[in-house]
């Protein structure tokens, strides 16, 4: 897959790591009331395994939150946390410091999928505005569990046409007022016919 | 001192390996994937397969990874056994896995994988004539698994019900 990709195109894949990232920052910072810092997107063409190396193993527990992206852009998209750390989120959001994520809460734990559906739908809303194209998302879904189990849910439909997967990953951090470090991950993971639709849009010359 | 290093061989998504005793043989993170161990009485040699599809008639190139089906990697993991001196008629199997891990109730059969992998298993393993000993399957939860292949015993590890044996 790595040889059919130039500098440029990796380069546009960036950039809707940066906005759509950007976007969903935004809507964090309004939704917890504070300030949210969001490191440069990495674009990083990865075997499976690599792939989840990067969140920490394959047995890593971590919450995350999953839904698809339908209509012109396919794909998978994930918002992933530690266990820990969407406590801390959840918190901010609820103010009820006994309810948690982690302990399988079922106020904690819809709270935190709301959380997840509003980053992600902010992520693929600035997306298409950036590509002027049709992104629909799926109703989200949540688990608490191993890092390759469910990350294996956004590879399927890569797998049956490659064995990498090319993943655009942001990093949302140093959220203001907190004594420790919050990190939120988000994995987008574009079906392989997306890529020449988004390069098109964007008038990138095609692969 | 009689202290070993046992050595884990680990097996990566959509691949396979094999192991010999006193190795162990694993592979983490199963969700919808299927984790199959084929193994004997006889030998101290097991295989582990970490399966991600059911069919190799769903890839859209020529050029793929054989453990990423049922079908193929299933059949490679068998040819492995045999070259190694492990005879096919006398393998049995073990299996974990096929879970879904998010609630989602879709029409899209991707969204059903981890059923479609376990039935594309055991209709494989039928058609080898290699017995099903013991299953962990479906359910939603992530799994990882170890084989100790003296014993012919797989632990299963989850983040729920901690570590069970099959």
């Amino acid at each position: 897959m790595e040889g059919y990709f130039e500098r440029i195109h990796l380069d546009v894949l960036k950039e809707i790591g940066n906005i759509g990232a950007g976007n969903a920052a935004t809507a964090l910072s309004s939704l917890i009331n504070r300030t949210v810092q969001m490191t440069v997107p990495v674009v990083n063409i990865v075997s499976f395994d690599e792939m989840m190396m990067e969140v920490g193993g394959k047995d890593e527990v971590q919450a995350a939150v999953f839904v698809q992206a339908t209509g012109d852009i396919s794909g998978s998209m994930f918002f992933m946390v530690p266990p820990k750390e969407a406590d801390l989120f959840t918190q901010m959001m609820i103010g009820e410091q006994s309810k948690t994520v982690s302990s399988g809460d079922e106020l904690a734990t819809s709270a935190f999928l709301e959380l997840g559906n509003i980053l992600t739908g902010s992520y693929l809303r600035a997306l298409s505005d950036f590509t002027n194209l049709d992104v629909n998302q799926s109703v989200p879904h949540v688990a608490i569990d191993m890092v390759g189990a469910m990350l294996t849910q956004g590879l399927l439909e890569i797998s049956v046409a490659s064995d990498q997967a090319i993943m655009i990953e942001t990093i949302l951090h140093d959220i203001d007022g907190l004594d420790r470090e919050l990190k939120g991950h988000f994995f987008l993971l574009p079906n392989p016919d997306a890529y020449a639709t988004i390069f098109e849009s964007l008038g990138v010359k095609p692969l | 001192m009689n202290q070993q290093v046992l050595e884990v061989v680990k097996v990566g998504i959509a691949d396979f390996n094999i192991a010999k005793h006193p190795q162990t043989i694993m592979t983490a993170g199963l969700g919808s994937c299927v984790g199959l161990i084929l193994y004997d009485n006889f030998s101290d040699i097991a295989g582990l397969i970490h399966v991600m599809l059911p069919d190799s008639t769903m890839a859209r190139n020529k050029s793929f990874k054989e453990g990423k089906f049922a079908d193929t990697g299933i059949k490679a993991l068998i040819e492995q056994l045999e070259f190694k001196g492990v005879r096919k008629s006398s393998l049995k199997a073990k299996m974990a896995g096929g879970a879904q891990m998010f609630n989602v109730k879709s029409e899209n059969e991707m969204m059903k994988i981890g059923f479609r992998n376990v039935e594309a298993v055991r209709k494989q393993l039928k058609q080898y004539n290699i017995p099903i000993v013991a299953e962990d399957v479906g359910g939603n939860r992530g799994r990882t698994v170890e084989f100790m292949i003296d014993e012919s015993l797989l632990k299963i590890r989850t983040i729920q019900e901690g570590v069970t044996y099959i």
